[in-house]
């Protein structure tokens, strides 16, 4: 199929046509530069901190921040910070991926890990804490993650935290809290994630939530990113997963699931996000680290005391 | 027609017998669902209604993060 555009062959398919290298790589860009320009992700004086792991997404996104920056000559400040998890032949691997980008693109990057922050890699930390609390280690991985993120990102100045989260990301995670009737977290979701602006939450925001995984993919390939495709040894075990798979073979057999998935949930956003406003405390502050939390401790110190009773 | 299909996912690669024509058929023979990949002959991405030939090297690209 050739590109609707000009006479080039076609890489990728739309519901009214395809495109090619080139007008594929504008159509991504533009996509990203107008979610970033409607949701006023970025302002101009922040100070920003991509959260990155060396994978498409992150990689993708990393360069299209700096990107944005550089065509509108805002004088906001981009760095990269990555967290190294602890999972045998994976992360040291995207890892490295990421430390050439960072090198070649000129970003500055920080790095963060679980085994010095907690004194546990997850390898080490899962089966501790799976056999007193039946945690998945999607579970431990996501809570010290963000902890780790928020805690860094807050210490070295950023007023934005970018993640790489892109359109199938969001649509598996809307589908898995309406499963789990989650209403409150889900209130969270959305290009802009929170409910409220909070003292010692930076807030985070997604520049890819319009784009496909597949979309995603093709841009890293096209602009030749060094991605190598390392599966998570954990990722099978998660819940996601299954709900990914259901995603797209809806998405195979009725084209544009997904994006009504996001379509819908962004038109109930507003009144999740009110009601979660109505019901939460806000923010307070965890009582044994000091960090952010919605409880009296922080979900990162409950791991720590089950780690510590094993 | 023979084809050579590499798949990056679990790094594999295989040597089938197709009597289909195009990459849509050949996912569907392969069982494999075109939202989960994109699919490549000499790095070059085809698209779905892309005419395959005989002794083509394929590539399946994983389109799922690894994590």
């Amino acid at each position: 199929m050739q590109c609707h555009k000009c006479d080039q062959k076609g890489v990728f398919a739309l519901q009214h046509g395809a495109l090619c290298k080139s007008h594929f790589v504008h159509y991504f860009e533009e996509k990203v530069f107008k979610t970033m320009n409607k949701f006023q992700l970025i302002k101009r004086n922040d100070r920003i901190c991509v959260a990155a792991s060396g994978g498409k997404d992150s990689l993708t996104v990393l360069y299209l921040a700096k990107k944005y920056l550089e065509k509108n000559n805002l004088p906001a400040e981009v760095f990269a910070l990555v967290i190294d998890e602890g999972i045998a032949n994976y992360r040291s691997k995207t890892i490295a991926d990421l430390e050439l980008f960072c090198q070649e693109q000129r970003i500055t990057l920080h790095k963060v890990s679980n085994k010095e922050e907690f004194g546990y890699t997850l390898d080490e930390a899962y089966p501790k804490v799976n056999k007193g609390t039946n945690k998945k280690p999607c579970n431990i991985c996501g809570v010290w993650r963000r902890y780790l993120i928020n805690k860094y990102a807050r210490k070295l100045g950023a007023t934005k935290v970018i993640t790489g989260h892109n359109l199938d990301d969001e649509a598996q995670a809307i589908i898995m809290n309406m499963f789990k009737a989650n209403t409150k977290i889900a209130a969270h979701l959305g290009p802009i994630s929170g409910i409220q602006e909070e003292g010692s939450f930076v807030q985070r925001v997604k520049p890819l939530y319009f784009c496909t995984e597949k979309e995603t993919r093709l841009y890293s390939i096209l602009k030749q990113f060094q991605v190598q495709f390392i599966e998570c040894p954990y990722a099978s075990e998660g819940y996601r997963s299954q709900i990914r798979e259901m995603l797209n073979e809806f998405e195979a057999k009725y084209k544009g699931t997904k994006q009504g998935i996001i379509q819908s949930f962004l038109s109930m956003l507003p009144l999740l996000k009110e009601q979660a406003r109505k019901e939460e405390e806000g923010v307070s502050v965890c009582t044994t680290c000091g960090e952010a939390a919605q409880q009296e401790k922080c979900n990162a110190c409950l791991i720590q005391e089950v780690l510590r009773a094993a | 027609m023979e084809l050579t299909i590499f798949n990056e996912k679990d790094n594999s690669t295989i040597h089938i017998q197709f009597n289909g024509q195009i990459v849509a058929e050949l996912l569907q023979f392969l069982r494999i669902n075109p939202e989960a990949v994109l699919v490549a002959r000499n790095s070059e991405i085809l698209l779905e209604d892309e005419q395959l030939h005989d002794k083509d090297n394929i590539e399946l690209l994983s389109v799922v993060s690894g994590g």
